[in-house]
C-alpha cells in the first residue's frame, strides 16, 4: 500500500523524514484509505511526536484512541494499542502513530506536548488501565475513584 | 480584613451546567483560581455497547451523543462506516444530508444563544430562540417523525426521499430566520448588561486553544478559520458557497458572534441544496447485514459543537472491534480552567455556557 503515498508527496515527505531520523525505530509505516500511519516502541514516542510537532506543523492533537486486542495477531504483538491522531492546519494533513503497549507496562505521557492530551490519557487509563509515566494527575475521568475493573477491556463482561 | 481561598461546588444539579456536570471551583474572593470539571454522570458506556451492536443498530445509538444535535453524530458515524466500506452514497442523498445537518446546526446554535442569554439573565432571549428552533424540530418530524433523536441518515443515504411539503416547510423557514435572528441581535448585540457579561471574559489565546484541542465556533472565535466543512469537505460540501466566520478576540462575545454569523451560513448552504436538488435515488443499495471489511478509518466532520470524530477498526464481522468517538464537548471543556482563571466567580456560568457543551456526548 505503501506506493500509493506517492501520490500524497507532502505526508512522503514527512513519512521519508522520520525515517531518515529515527530508522529501525519506525518499526511500520502504513498508508491506506489515504490515512498515514506510523507504528513505534512506546520509548521513541515522545521524541517522534516532538519531531512531528516542531519539525512538521503537526501541532494539533486531534485525538487519543485506546485498543484492547486481547490476542493479538502475529509474533511478539503487544496486547494494546494507543493511536494518536495528528492534524496540521496549514495544509489540513493528518497523521496517525500508533504504540503497542503490554498488559504490565506503562507510556510516557505527552501533555507536556499536546495540552489535550490530558483528559485523552485519563479516558485511556480509566477504560484500559493503561499507566501513562510522566502525567500530572493520572486518576479516572468517568467512573468512581472506587471502581474495580476497566470496562473497555475485552476480558471485561458486557452484562454485570 | 483578610479572606482566604475556599473551595466551592457547582454542581451536579447547578441549572446553568445543563445537565450533570459539576465544578470544583476554587476562589480567592471572588476570583477563581482554579476549577476542576468532574465528569462522569451520564456515563452510559456506549463505545462498550457499540462492540457488541450491528453497524446498522449503532446509527440510532449516536442520537443520545449530543441531543441538541442529533443528525450530525448520525452523520459523523455514517460517513466512517462509508469510508471504510468504500461506498459511494447517491447525490441526492449527499444534499439532502447536508440540509438535514444544516438545519440542525440552525437549531443547536438557537438552543446555545437562548441556554446562554438565560444563564446570564436574559430569559426573554430563549423564548424567541425556541420558537424558531420549534419550526426546525417540526420539519424534522415531518420529514422523519421524530424530533429529537431523529435517526434521520443511515448507512448508505437518508431513509427518505425530500418531498414537496418538507421543502416547503424548510423554505419557509429560510424565509423566517432572518428576521428573527435580527431580533435576538437586536435584544442582545447592543445590550449594555450582555456586553458587560460577555466582552473580554474568558479570554483564551490561539496559540493556547490549538493547544488544548477546541474546535468549532470556539476556536474560530480565538481566530483560527479552522472549518472541516471547507478544508476537508465531506457529503458534497465542496459544491456549497459559504463562508468561515472567524473572530480574533477569544471571548465570550466573539463566540456568540461567530455562532449567529454561523446560523446565517447554514441558511445560505440549506438554500443552495434545495435549489440545486439533484435527482436519482435517496439511499444506495446496501446488504440488509453489513459485512465490514477489515481496516481501520478515522474521519470527523464539523458539527455544532465541533471537530466530531469518529475511528472504527473492523475485524470483518458484521460487529466492529472498536468504535471510538472524539467528542467536541469533551473536549472543550478542558479549556474551561485555562479561560475561567483569574475572572470574577460569576463568570464563570457565562465562560461554560459559552463553550456550548452537551453532557450527552462528553460522559458517552
Amino acid at each position: 500500500m505503501l506506493e500509493e503515498l506517492a501520490e500524497a508527496p507532502a505526508l512522503k515527505r514527512v513519512a521519508d523524514a522520520l525515517r531518515e531520523r529515527f530508522g529501525d525505530a519506525v518499526l511500520e509505516t502504513v498508508y491506506e484509505r489515504k490515512e498515514l500511519s506510523f507504528r513505534l516502541g512506546a520509548r521513541d514516542l515522545p521524541a517522534v511526536l516532538e519531531f512531528l510537532k516542531t519539525g512538521h506543523d503537526f501541532n494539533a492533537l486531534n485525538d487519543m484512541i485506546g485498543l484492547d486486542r486481547l490476542a493479538p495477531p502475529g509474533e511478539g504483538r503487544k496486547r494494546f494499542e494507543i493511536l494518536y491522531q495528528l492534524y496540521r492546519f496549514s495544509d489540513h494533513r493528518r497523521a496517525r502513530v500508533v504504540v503497542e503497549v503490554g498488559l504490565s507496562e506503562s507510556v510516557p505521557s505527552i501533555v507536556s506536548l499536546y495540552g489535550s492530551a490530558d483528559w485523552a490519557e485519563r479516558e485511556i487509563f480509566d477504560m484500559f488501565g493503561i499507566r501513562f509515566e510522566g502525567h500530572p494527575d493520572l486518576r479516572r475521568i468517568y467512573l468512581a475513584e472506587d471502581f474495580s475493573g476497566h470496562p473497555l477491556r475485552k476480558d471485561f463482561p458486557l452484562e454485570g | 480584613m483578610a479572606f482566604k481561598e475556599i473551595e466551592l461546588n457547582m454542581g451536579p444539579q447547578h441549572p446553568s451546567t445543563h445537565g450533570v456536570l459539576r465544578l470544583k471551583l476554587r476562589v480567592d474572593n471572588e476570583v477563581v483560581t482554579s476549577v476542576e470539571p468532574v465528569i462522569g454522570y451520564l456515563h452510559r458506556g456506549m463505545e462498550k455497547l457499540w462492540e457488541s451492536q450491528t453497524y446498522a443498530q449503532i446509527v440510532p445509538m449516536t442520537d443520545r451523543l449530543d441531543y441538541l444535535a442529533a443528525l450530525s453524530n448520525n452523520l459523523g458515524y455514517v460517513l466512517a462506516v462509508e469510508k471504510l466500506m468504500g461506498l459511494e452514497v447517491p447525490k441526492r442523498a449527499q444534499y439532502i444530508r447536508v440540509a438535514l445537518v444544516e438545519l440542525q446546526r440552525l437549531a443547536s446554535h438557537l438552543a446555545w444563544v437562548g441556554f446562554m442569554a438565560n444563564d446570564i439573565g436574559a430569559m426573554s432571549v430563549l423564548l424567541y430562540a425556541f420558537e424558531d428552533r420549534e419550526a426546525v424540530l417540526d420539519i424534522f418530524e415531518a420529514y422523519c417523525g421524530a424530533r429529537l433523536t431523529v435517526h434521520g441518515i443511515r448507512i448508505g443515504g437518508v431513509p427518505f426521499d425530500l418531498d414537496e411539503t418538507v421543502a416547503g416547510m424548510i423554505r419557509r423557514v429560510l424565509d423566517e430566520t432572518p428576521k428573527k435572528l435580527a431580533d435576538i441581535e437586536k435584544l442582545l448585540n447592543d445590550n449594555r448588561i450582555w456586553l458587560h457579561r460577555t466582552r473580554g471574559v474568558g479570554v483564551i489565546s490561539a496559540v493556547d486553544a490549538v493547544d488544548l484541542g477546541l474546535t468549532g465556533p470556539a476556536l474560530r472565535a480565538t481566530g483560527v478559520p479552522w472549518d472541516i466543512r471547507r478544508d476537508l469537505p465531506y457529503s458534497s460540501y465542496e459544491d456549497f458557497e459559504f463562508d468561515v466566520p472567524v473572530r480574533t478576540g477569544g471571548d465570550v462575545y466573539d463566540r456568540y458572534l461567530v455562532r449567529l454569523e454561523e446560523i446565517r451560513q447554514s441558511l445560505r448552504i440549506v438554500r443552495q441544496a434545495l435549489d440545486r436538488l439533484p435527482p436519482g435515488p435517496h439511499l444506495a443499495k446496501v446488504p440488509r447485514l453489513l459485512k465490514v471489511p477489515p481496516g481501520e478509518v478515522f474521519h470527523t466532520i464539523e458539527a455544532p459543537k465541533g471537530e466530531l470524530g469518529f475511528y472504527i477498526r473492523a475485524n470483518g464481522t458484521e460487529r466492529p472491534e472498536r468504535v471510538k468517538m472524539k467528542s467536541p464537548s469533551f473536549i472543550n471543556l478542558q479549556s474551561l480552567e485555562r479561560m475561567s482563571k483569574g475572572y470574577l466567580f460569576s463568570d464563570v456560568v457565562g465562560i461554560l455556557g459559552s463553550l456550548d457543551i452537551v453532557l450527552g456526548e462528553i460522559d458517552k
